[in-house]
């Protein structure tokens, strides 16, 4: 069986700037409503510390096809490689295990 | 974040400047404008057949390392616009009425120049006034078009009002220390957090922006999450939680337009607890004493007070910036936005010096634009005699204008001198890439006014504009960001700008003020092409005094081969080593040679020489008798990803994404007046109101509310009196001009008080319709 290819997406630093977003919608061509990869919000909502909980998180749709043109061209995904925030990967599944293991507030997606 | 060049697929991304992928030419430049923004990043370009048909971010930059914003990704999409302009077009009908007739370039010349001869004999060449907005790549090229062609000393920013964006920073910064202060993040070493002389900030002071979004004066914003991730640690004035707020170790949610009280207060703090550095201070800075006695009158409980925070804040704050070793402060746009803008502006730079950050790496660096290119408002001010810059208005009442330490004309002074025709009258305006009266101009509906009465007005922009549509007379369309040879470098390092298509009749902005220099002064206009006059820029700084930077020989095609330039008299320290200075000795380019906290210059002219807190003009304190009208304090101009001020709104993608304009309420206010989520609301003061919807933001002080700036609706009909609905949801209804600090410099526009409560059907209605019903006839 072939490697399984995924996401790993750092939200610790994930800032919601909408490029992973947006770099899809270019690259897929997509129009109004529609998304290769959707940013979620979180907060801002006070926590019991006083401290608040501001996070994004951008998860791909199942237009994502993990950018196959791109990478057999040798290039990343379009949403790894302009994401502003520098907080996503592209890899094997079991290459982004590892990294998510030695990391907090990591999460792998396997879109297709 | 390391620097990760190395892990890039060289096979695919080339250091070449230009190569053949499959049928594309791939162009390696640099992005700035249009569309707007204070970045420059570095791009690839993909064409075939002369059309752009796509655009990736250069990894092997190390400005931006392939990362793109939204809008630099959705480039094609806005360069491909229908609705752009494509030809020069003369007006047709009356003003307002958006009717054209279309011309070519050689006729709209001829217009632009029978009409500047004209005004230059009988009037005089200063009743000419030509501005621009901000952040876009006529930084340099409006104002030499200005000085040098028309022969005014009357440049100036879209009617902003106390120079509010930028300038009062500047202009005290060369009080100050004589340069200038920006938070380093490794971006003027090339091999960036790699470099072994970097250091990280162990604290970074946000104040006045939200560079992430906002990315402001050149400042990649997300360079600050690169440090962060290596553990840099945040410290956040704010009056909202923006991310990085809620990921600071400190954010004190400040009362809009307090925040020079809290800054008085941390200063208070680190010199009466002993936190400062006394070599420095010792060996650097003048007027300590001066400074120690006034920080007095600002103890933390009374900062707390003014700024609705808690004295401890202030103080763990304070002791935090100081224990940074290093520390820095990335400063912002929100810092201008008061009347005690220059003071509080005062007061970061003296905190960053008496805690010994200045210049230091990881600190706050003193940059100069590489190879000292002349980028900015003054140049071609050389072009303009002595007798002539006395004309320039703003010079009679502000003596920092008279002596050149900001060489724009004052905006404030230009729109009373269009009303009274005092001390002269205005008879043209040359309106390059601004929108004033969607964006800029403080109280938009009386800019609106003044700039229709004005006699002759020519717009250069990338769509029509409600401001086009409005006053002007002659409309040309210049290029977007890869239709333009040009070049950036809004510090370091130098960067190309090259053309890869064309687009209808569109020129760049530099072809447009070469071919119009030419025909009204060939003398100042000697190049040959855009190609030339970019190798005089890149070669602009020979003409000014020998230190640092050292200038340069390179040519514009040399550059673009280069792609970026990094010069190699980078340094730190500067004042140690003689580079600040005109005379070449060490020390600060300053009357004392220090930094100099008490400002014998502002003593001379008989400003407060030290810094200090004023109260926003309207607020709780300044007018109670108004508060229970108007309630609530107004901050606006917040950033968003998808726009850069009034720019993109037609782009469906971006507008997609935030379709409409947002006031932020707290969740108390909004229970209070009953809206929720999403309703339409009136933000409503003295001077007049807007229509927003609302968002609910429950970071915010309940008493504070939080308006978007910039808006219009292309999607609207254009003539009047819709005017693309350009004053139904303009926050500059509600603004004032000609309220700054004593310098001129500093105004209110973030700072001010209104009411909020539901547009129903019975109030419903369009303040664009009530407005331009306001000047019908006066025309």
């Amino acid at each position: 069986m072939a490697e399984k290819y995924g996401l790993l997406i750092d939200y610790e630093w994930c800032t919601g700037c909408h490029s992973c977003e947006m770099a899809c919608k270019v690259e897929l061509n997509l129009g109004e409503g529609h998304y290769g990869i959707k940013l979620f919000e979180d907060g801002p909502r006070k926590m019991p510390n006083g401290k608040w909980e501001y996070l994004y998180l951008p998860a791909p749709t199942s237009l994502c096809d993990l950018c196959a043109k791109r990478t057999e061209a040798g290039k990343l995904p379009t949403c790894v490689h302009h994401c502003q925030a520098a907080c996503m990967s592209y890899g094997t599944v079991e290459e982004l295990a590892a990294k998510a293991a030695g990391k907090p507030k990591t999460c792998i997606f396997v879109p297709c | 974040m390391k620097n990760e060049l190395e892990g890039v697929n060289k096979d695919v991304y080339k250091t070449d400047w230009q190569w053949q992928e499959g049928e594309y030419t791939v162009t390696r430049t640099n992005m700035w404008t249009a569309p707007g923004c204070h970045n420059g990043c570095s791009v690839l370009y993909y064409t075939k057949d002369g059309q752009l048909e796509k655009i990736e971010g250069d990894p092997l930059s190390p400005y931006n390392q392939g990362r793109l914003c939204m809008r630099c990704l959705d480039y094609v999409e806005t360069a491909t616009h229908p609705d752009r302009l494509k030809y020069p077009l003369k007006r047709a009908g009356e003003r307002g009425e958006n009717k054209w007739e279309r011309i070519s370039w050689e006729e709209a010349y001829d217009i632009i120049v029978d009409e500047v001869r004209k005004i230059q004999k009988d009037f005089g060449p200063e009743c000419i006034v030509s501005m621009q907005g901000t952040g876009r790549n006529i930084c340099w090229q409006t104002p030499y078009l200005s000085y040098s062609a028309f022969g005014s000393p009357n440049f100036v920013l879209g009617f902003l009002s106390g120079d509010a964006c930028y300038l009062p920073r500047t202009t005290i910064g060369h009080c100050f220390m004589g340069d200038f202060m920006v938070a380093d993040t490794s971006q003027h070493l090339e091999r960036r957090y790699d470099d072994p002389e970097y250091k990280l900030p162990e604290y970074i002071l946000i104040v006045g922006n939200n560079p992430l979004i906002s990315n402001g004066d050149g400042f990649f914003g997300h360079w600050i999450v690169d440090v962060m991730k290596e553990g840099t640690k945040l410290i956040t004035l704010d009056p909202s939680c923006t991310w990085l707020a809620s990921k600071s170790e400190h954010w004190l949610r400040v009362r809009p337009g307090t925040d020079a009280a809290v800054i008085l207060a941390m200063l208070n703090v680190i010199i009466n607890e002993d936190l400062y550095d006394h070599d420095f201070v010792q060996n650097w800075c003048y007027g300590f004493e001066e400074l120690t006695e006034r920080v007095q009158e600002y103890t933390p409980e009374k900062a707390a007070q003014i700024a609705w925070i808690e004295a401890d804040e202030i103080r763990a704050a304070a002791r935090a910036f100081a224990s940074g070793n290093p520390s820095a402060i990335q400063w912002g746009l929100k810092v201008d936005q008061t009347v005690c803008g220059i003071p509080l502006a005062h007061g970061l730079l003296s905190m960053a010096a008496i805690c010994g950050d200045i210049d230091v790496p990881g600190g706050c660096m003193i940059p100069r634009c590489a190879y000292d290119i002349s980028d900015s408002y003054g140049c071609g001010l050389w072009n303009v005699s002595d007798d002539m810059m006395q004309k320039m208005l703003g010079v009679e009442t502000s003596p920092l204008h008279a002596l050149g330490f900001d060489p724009t004309a004052n905006g404030d002074t230009v729109l009373e001198a269009i009303e009274t025709g005092k001390p002269y009258p205005i008879k043209m305006l040359f309106i390059q890439s601004t929108n004033p009266i969607a964006n800029m101009a403080a109280d938009a509906p009386r800019v609106y006014r003044a700039m229709r009465s004005v006699p002759f007005n020519v717009v250069v922009d990338v769509f029509m504009t409600p401001t086009a549509i409005a006053c002007a007379d002659s409309v040309l369309p210049c290029g977007m960001s890869s239709e333009r040879n040009s070049g950036r470098v809004w510090w370091w390092p130098l960067r190309s700008i090259v053309k890869v298509n064309e687009y209808y009749e569109a020129k760049s902005d530099e072809q447009i003020i070469l071919e119009l220099g030419k025909r009204l002064n060939p003398d100042l206009f000697p190049w040959k092409d855009d190609i030339e006059l970019m190798t005089w820029w890149v070669q602009s700084g020979n003409r000014f005094h020998a230190g640092w930077p050292a200038k340069t020989d390179e040519t514009f095609p040399e550059l673009v081969e280069k792609v970026i330039d990094w010069p190699d008299d980078w340094a730190y320290k500067k004042y140690e080593k003689g580079m600040l200075r005109d005379d070449g000795e060490p020390g600060f380019n300053t009357n004392t040679g220090k930094c100099e906290l008490y400002l014998t210059l502002f003593e001379a002219w008989g400003f407060d020489p030290l810094p200090y807190y004023e109260e926003p003009p309207e607020s709780p304190i300044s007018t109670p008798e108004l508060m229970e009208e108007y309630p609530y304090v107004l901050t606006t101009g917040a950033r968003t990803w998808e726009y850069f001020h009034s720019e993109e709104r037609q782009v469906p993608r971006l507008r997609e994404s935030h379709p409409d304009p947002l006031t932020d309420l707290h969740p108390d206010l909004a229970a209070e007046i009953g809206v929720v989520a999403g309703d339409w609301v009136w933000v409503e003061n003295m001077r007049g109101k807007c229509k927003q919807r609302v968002r609910i933001n429950p970071t915010l002080h309940p008493k504070v509310v939080r308006s978007e700036h910039g808006w219009w609706f292309p999607e609207r009909e254009g003539a009047e009196p819709s005017l693309f609905g350009v004053f139904d949801s303009n926050i500059n209804n509600l603004t004032v001009q000609g309220v700054t600090g004593p310098t001129l410099y500093g105004a209110p526009y973030a700072n001010q008080i209104c009411k909020v409560y539901p547009v129903t059907p019975e109030n419903d209605g369009s303040m664009s319709a009530v407005i331009t019903a306001s000047v019908k006839g006066g025309n």
